[in-house]
């Protein structure tokens, strides 16, 4: 059973090589829209160079060189001339670990706005309430909006990361293995808000935890060594991989 | 057993160590104040110096207090001014061209290693060329020179702290560097970017060799840029030479003026710095 998904965003003949070494060799991946992609694979293997080639982070690296295109909404973001700050205002980025702003709590979400023009302390106040409560965290901490970002735990800052991210606007979700320094329970909480995210948003995610991936995925990339190996919807994968890598890997084989 | 011998080995070190450190501070407060505290008085920090300021022991040393503060002051505002933008730049703008960034923080680190009476020699040169009198702007022009590296660099310390996630994260919001720069960097930094600014202020302002020959000496008040001005090291060097008792003693008054100087601006950009450091995420 397969059915027709449009793509959010189409990569095609993704090569990116630094200091001449290869790290991603003619990828070509579709990311469907309003689905949760997973990107797997083993330690090294380029998952975070992919994620980060999709809102060119790759900029900051030094001695970089990539061939291939990345289309997102009729535009190649490689080769694209408009400003590179408007494109990455339509995607949303989830690190490994939360990297609040040195601000309060509301300075945060309210950050990603403010350079987007809004200035009206109303719709700040409304959108800020608005952002929290839409990653669950407004109960905990509307009592101490104004203080430091800092003072929060780890699985907070992490909500806070993922409410700033939503505040600017963005049509997808970039999460590169965002429960990695959580504990369980706020990783489910992660994992159950990704599940209502997806209605509104296309969401990329790169995970270590083959279970995770079970649990949430619509769609998912297997990589190794650079390469994608195999990708399908994420029952087929699941439960009849083709390669002999994928089986491998599924198995536990390799980490 | 080894390993215990070791440990109160280095125990015994640490604490000799911190103690020296501590005594020769100590010791070093201790000989101003004990020289200087007698010859401390209203008039010394009220008055410009009557009879010279080489033989002169009547009036007092505002004319150096007024001339170190404008010189230290305005010098360390044009450091900030290039100084901050540059450290941004290097650590916003610049990070993919590490070979780059390192040879600029070679450059940097040579240029803060140059002793400052070559920057003396460097400014007065300059003066020269431009028909200059030794006047308070040659000496703000050779101070900044020679604090900018100072500034540039310690600023540049702190600010490659921040990790390379935040700067990933910033990006991924849509800002743009400046924004990053200004609104982000800046405000994680605040407490190292004030040190820094210490550290370049105390230089300046402590410093005898740069301003001997672009800022000259006078008794009097500066009137304006182009007028000559006394500063504080030099008012203590040309005490400490005099042949007269009670003037040399005069020169542990002015060490102790220029100490307490240093100390009160410390304490103030410290409070200052306090209050946006409660932002600042520990990564
Ligand atoms: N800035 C860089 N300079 C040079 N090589 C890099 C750089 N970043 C990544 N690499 C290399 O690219 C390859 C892929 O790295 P990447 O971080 O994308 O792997 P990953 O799949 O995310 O691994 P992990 O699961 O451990 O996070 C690795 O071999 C790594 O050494
Ligand atoms: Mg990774």
């Amino acid at each position: 059973m397969t059915t027709i998904i449009t793509p959010k965003i189409k990569i095609s003949e993704l090569n990116l090589s630094i200091d001449k070494q290869e790290i991603l060799k003619n990828i070509n991946v579709e990311i469907p829209e309003n689905k949760i992609t997973v990107l797997l694979g083993p330690s090294g293997c380029g998952k975070t160079t992919l994620l980060k080639t999709l809102n060119r982070l790759t900029d900051l690296y030094d001695n970089v060189k990539i061939s291939g295109s990345v289309i997102l909404d009729n535009e190649d973001i490689l080769h694209t001339k408009s400003d590179i700050t408007k494109i990455r205002q339509k995607m949303g980025l989830l690190s490994q670990r939360p990297y609040p702003l040195p601000m309060s709590i509301y300075g945060n979400i309210s950050y990603g706005l403010k350079i987007k023009g809004v200035k009206k302390k109303k719709i700040l106040d409304e959108r800020v309430e608005h952002y929290l409560k839409e990653v669950n965290l407004w109960e905990e901490v509307r009592e101490r909006l104004h203080h430091p970002a800092s003072a929060l735990s780890i699985g907070q800052q992490q909500r806070l990361c993922l409410a700033r991210g939503l505040a600017v606007g963005p049509e997808i979700i970039l999460a590169d293995e965002p429960t990695s320094a959580l504990d369980p329970l706020s990783s489910q909480a992660i994992e159950e808000m990704f599940l209502i995210l997806k209605k509104n948003y296309t969401l990329v995610l790169v995970t270590h935890i083959l279970r995770q991936a079970k649990r949430i995925a619509d769609y998912v990339v297997f990589m190794y060594l650079g390469e994608v190996v195999e990708q399908g919807p994420a029952e087929e994968f699941f439960s009849s991989p083709k390669m002999e890598r994928t089986k491998a890997y599924l198995k536990g084989a390799f980490n | 057993m080894i390993k215990k011998a070791e440990e109160i080995f280095f125990r015994i070190l640490m604490i000799i160590s911190t103690v020296a450190i501590a005594a020769a501070l100590l010791l070093i407060i201790f000989s101003i104040l004990y020289n200087g505290l007698p010859a401390l008085s209203w008039e010394m920090i009220s008055q410009i110096p009557k009879g010279g300021f080489y033989f002169g022991k009547e009036g007092g040393i505002l004319n150096a207090i007024i001339g170190s503060l404008y010189l230290s002051v305005c010098s360390t505002l044009i450091a900030l001014l290039i100084g901050l933008p540059v450290a941004m730049y290097m650590n916003v703008f610049m990070i993919k061209h590490r070979n780059t960034l390192n040879s600029v923080r070679f450059i940097l680190d040579i240029l803060w290693g140059i002793p400052s009476i070559v920057y003396g020699a460097f400014g007065f040169v300059i003066m020269i060329y431009f028909g200059l009198k030794t006047s308070l702007l040659a000496g703000i022009i050779t101070v900044s020179l020679f604090i900018i590296p100072i500034m540039v660099r310690s600023m540049d310390e702190v600010l490659k702290t921040v990790p390379s996630g935040l700067l990933e994260s910033s990006l991924s919001l849509g800002s743009t560097k400046t924004e990053i720069s200004f609104k982000i960097f800046l405000r994680q930094c605040i407490p190292g970017i004030v040190t820094a600014v210490l550290l370049s202020f105390g230089r300046a302002i402590g410093d005898a060799a740069s301003v001997l020959f672009t800022t000259g000496y006078t008794d009097s008040i500066p009137e304006s840029l182009s007028d000559p001005a006394a500063t504080l090291p030099l008012a203590i060097f040309f005490q400490l030479s005099s042949p007269v008792e009670e003037v040399r003693q005069r020169a542990f008054a002015s060490a102790a003026v220029l100490t307490f100087v240093i100390l009160l601006i410390s304490i103030a950009a410290r409070i200052l710095s306090a209050r946006y450091n409660r932002n600042k995420i520990k990564f």
